[in-house]
């Protein structure tokens, strides 16, 4: 498989990037922030995802899903990003679809057609401190009667107050720090006895704390194998991850072309500011990092479709690559509009704020360079 | 099975066949690596074979028309062909400046008598060749050079002086840039091709902070070099070198992805020991290391898609010169942590044990990558002036 973009592909990009400009561009996050929304996304643009097709990208025709895979979510999470469109689409159609396509057929016909028709949202619950170690799970599912009872809380769950449905990784056996032992369920949201504490991030979107105060569900709410949900989450996680590493490419690539063309037209000392070198060297730095950056998410997305065991390790690069990479682009992206940048008005610290949130989403820089590290046996 | 799975398995099992044991090590030593040339010598029999069952099949220059000396493979084919051999760990069969540089620009410019000639030559390693385009006044702003050739009719009349020309003494042919025209700085200078035993060549050797001298000052005293010698048009030999730059700069930033060594920290965790959850005993050295591989593993994935997008002809022309500089310097930085990791140990300069300060000299030498073919400063240039576009001061 050649590493560049198939035509099909191409054609995608063109009507994502299309689509994201004309009906979701930053003026769109902005109207969403200053009216002070509860959900931080438009429901009505999530049904013209479901026209253009995006939501059931991940799931498969038998469910009435595209059978696309992370490289075509790639391409419509690059161009939210650079759009900074708000939308449930990588924790409901990238996460949670990978998620529920291990879960069975009853609970698929249950969820994914609300998904496909872009009615229904998904929140992923797995994080429960301030960092992620998907691991350091605690939150305790006992089994009661023919089902379980769910007891703890959740942090930091993206959109997590206006889901319908959240995946809810618990424990059922071990403890913090095994990855034996973690169940998933499928927990709704007006389940008695859970409640959601909504709180806005600096990015506009929507986190909220999850309580989990005695929450039943049934045997059928479990996703995957009892004790064995590791490995399902595992693989929601790298869909989510290499998903967040593309929004990232986006958003750094739209943060550099915004900084790129106000080095073309800002004149001072009587010349534009991109003529002088100390401006170009670190432009075309920031270039160089960002094409490396793309290539190391393109690569990840393929070995994931590929089911590759090499998947993996490629994540973490690209999560840990793409998250410096952007972060570059973000402060560089400041800096150069000098004071300019410092106002709301200006779009481009809005770049900065979506950066920090998907920077922390799913495993920082730190994260996953101390997993490569680990993969490569040291 | 298609057509690649097909070729793959052939592939495999030419390479199971053909390439001796000792030849799947990466290269540890000079003389681990073959130049060719009139006067090459092997280091052993293994090296030997292996040089001859690639010649034989065209894989000296897999890309290259069977007419040629190539073996005239597809851009999958090739592609899959050098997985096949990183996998195997298999050396480069020739090194060889004929085919990075001078061999791509014959095959855009030269004549029909001049490929079928100087590529054959090339991919059976029969000439070493070396490169003049560097003069003591003309480094980075190479197209100062001074390097006069007269028209004498039949043939020209070259004198001047070239500075760090690698392995000068050791070449016998040199592709070189000198100026036939004083009036016009661009248009002035023609690509010529001469014998090293040429009468009024010479060459004295220049020794780097690596102790080490394959490098050259080169002398020419009215050295006449035939009519038919050059490559291009006359006058038209900024093109040439322009092009072959882009392929050097290619060649260069290769080192980027560590040459085949993998995961330094991994390499390295045996000496330095680990601590009690089995991690590299150093938190500090094990995060730099870290760093380091998902730079080298980030690289590695823009070097493929550099060549995919090249062979599909999808690249931004100065694309080249991004890899170069982000190559040459991630290079540089897996060196400095190679000395890092190696403690007071990789600073032995002499003992058999270092195989002669191996690891310190290599460190002194990567700090030219970004300097030799064009330094980084210049390649930021091309950069936001070709790429980026942003205007000129
Ligand atoms: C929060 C805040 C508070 C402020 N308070 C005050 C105040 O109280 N009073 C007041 O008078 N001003 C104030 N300022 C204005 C401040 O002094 C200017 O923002 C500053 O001088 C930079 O000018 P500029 O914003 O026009 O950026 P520009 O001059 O347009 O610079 C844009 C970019 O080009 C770069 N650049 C410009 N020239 C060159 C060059 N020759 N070589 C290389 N790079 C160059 C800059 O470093 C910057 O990265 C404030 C600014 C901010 C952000
Ligand atoms: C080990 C080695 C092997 C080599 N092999 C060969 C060979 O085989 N054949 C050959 O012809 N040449 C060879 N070279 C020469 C090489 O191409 C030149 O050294 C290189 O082009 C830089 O030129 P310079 O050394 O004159 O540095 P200078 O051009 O004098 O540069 C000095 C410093 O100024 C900076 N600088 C210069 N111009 C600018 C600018 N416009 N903007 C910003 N910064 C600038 C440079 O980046 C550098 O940091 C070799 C060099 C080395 C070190």
């Amino acid at each position: 498989m050649p590493l560049y973009h198939t035509d099909d592909q191409a054609m995608l990009k063109d009507s994502a990037g299309d689509f994201m400009k004309n009906e979701a561009p930053v003026s769109h996050l902005r109207e969403f922030r200053d009216k002070d929304c509860k959900d931080g996304f438009s429901h009505a643009l999530w049904k013209q995802f479901a026209e253009m097709g995006f939501t059931g990208m991940l799931a498969t025709e038998e469910d009435g899903g595209l059978g696309m895979g992370n490289t075509e979510a790639g391409i419509v999470l690059e161009e939210i990003g650079r759009n900074l469109t708000p939308s449930p689409f990588l924790t409901t159609s990238v996460v949670g679809v990978t998620g529920l396509n291990h879960a069975s057929k009853d609970m698929r016909d249950q969820w994914l057609p609300g998904i496909i028709a872009g009615e229904t949202v998904l929140g992923v619950a797995i994080d429960e401190g301030p960092k992620f170690r998907p691991t350091n799970i605690a939150m305790k599912a006992e089994r009661s009667g023919n089902g379980f009872n769910l007891n703890g809380r959740k942090n930091f769950v993206v959109q997590g107050a206006s889901a319908d449905m959240l995946i809810v990784a618990a424990r059922t056996a071990g403890s913090a720090g095994e990855a034996d032992g973690i169940t998933l369920f499928a927990v709704e949201r007006d389940a008695a006895g859970l409640s959601a504490e909504a709180a806005r991030l600096v990015d506009s979107a929507m986190g909220a704390q999850i309580e989990f105060d005695n929450v039943e569900v049934t045997a059928d709410a479990v996703i995957g194998e009892v004790d064995q949900g590791a490995d399902v989450m595992t693989r929601m996680l790298h869909a989510g991850q290499a998903g967040a590493s593309a929004e990232l490419v986006g958003v750094g690539a739209g943060a550099m072309d915004m900084t790129v063309d106000y080095l073309r037209e800002r004149k001072q000392f009587g010349r534009t500011i991109g003529s002088f070198q100390a401006l170009q060297h670190r432009a075309a730095h920031l270039y160089s990092e960002m094409e490396i950056a793309r290539s190391t998410v393109l690569k990840a997305q393929q070995l994931l479709d590929e089911d590759d065991a090499g998947a993996p390790l490629m994540v973490s690069v690209a999560k840990a690559k793409t998250a410096r990479a952007v972060n570059l682009a973000v402060r560089e992206g400041v800096q150069m509009h000098g004071g300019i940048g410092m106002t709301d008005e200006y779009d481009i610290g809005l770049y900065m704020k979506r950066d920090r949130a998907l920077a922390e989403f799913m495993g920082d820089a730190n994260y996953h360079a101390n997993l490569v590290a680990e993969m490569n046996g040291y | 099975m298609s057509d690649l799975e097909t070729f793959r398995s052939e592939t495999r099992a030419w390479l199971e066949e053909n390439c001796p044991e000792e030849m799947r090590a990466p290269v540890r030593d000079e003389d681990d690596v073959f130049w060719g040339g009139r006067n090459a010598t092997f280091k052993n029999d293994a090296q030997k074979a292996w040089f001859d069952a690639c010649v034989e099949k065209g894989y000296t220059v897999p890309e290259w028309p069977t007419d040629y000396g190539g073996a005239g493979l597809a851009p999958a084919e090739s592609k899959i062909l050098k997985q096949e051999m990183a996998r195997i760990k298999a050396r480069p069969p020739l090194s060889s400046f004929g085919i990075w540089m001078l061999g791509p620009a014959l095959l855009q410019f030269g004549t029909e008598e001049q490929k079928l000639h100087y590529l054959n030559q090339i991919a059976r390693g029969e000439i070493r060749w070396c490169q003049g385009y560097s003069e003591p006044g003309s480094g980075s702003d190479l197209v100062s050079l001074q390097t006069f050739g007269e028209d004498k009719g039949d043939h020209w009349v070259v004198n001047g002086q070239k500075i760090w020309t690698s392995y000068a003494d050791k070449a016998d042919w040199i592709f070189c840039l000198v100026r036939t025209d004083k009036e016009d700085k661009y248009r002035g200078i023609t690509f010529m091709l001469f014998d090293m035993t040429s009468k009024g060549v010479s060459t004295k050797p220049i020794l780097l902070i690596s102790g080490s001298s394959p490098f050259c000052e080169t002398f020419f005293d009215d050295v006449e070099v035939p009519n038919d010698q050059f490559v291009g048009e006359i006058n038209r030999g900024w093109d040439v070198a322009k092009y072959l730059l882009g392929h050097e700069r290619e060649m260069i930033s290769g080192m980027g992805g560590g040459g085949g060594i993998g995961s330094l920290g991994k390499a390295v965790m045996p000496s330095l020991g680990e601590d009690a959850m089995g991690r590299l005993d150093d938190p500090l050295l094990r995060a730099q290391l870290a760093e380091l591989d998902v730079e080298a593993l980030a690289f590695k994935a823009m070097a493929e898609r550099f060549m995919d997008e090249l062979k599909a002809k999808k690249n931004h022309p100065a694309t080249p010169n991004m890899m170069k500089y982000v190559g040459t310097e991630l290079n540089k930085r897996r060196h400095e942590l190679v000395m890092a990791s190696g403690g007071s140990e990789a600073l032995e300069w002499e003992s058999e044990e270092s195989r002669g300060g191996a690891k310190a000299r290599d460190w002194l030498r990567t700090k030219a990558n970004s300097i030799e073919g064009g330094t980084s400063e210049v390649m930021l240039n091309v950069i936001s002036k070709r790429i980026l576009e942003l205007p000129d001061a």
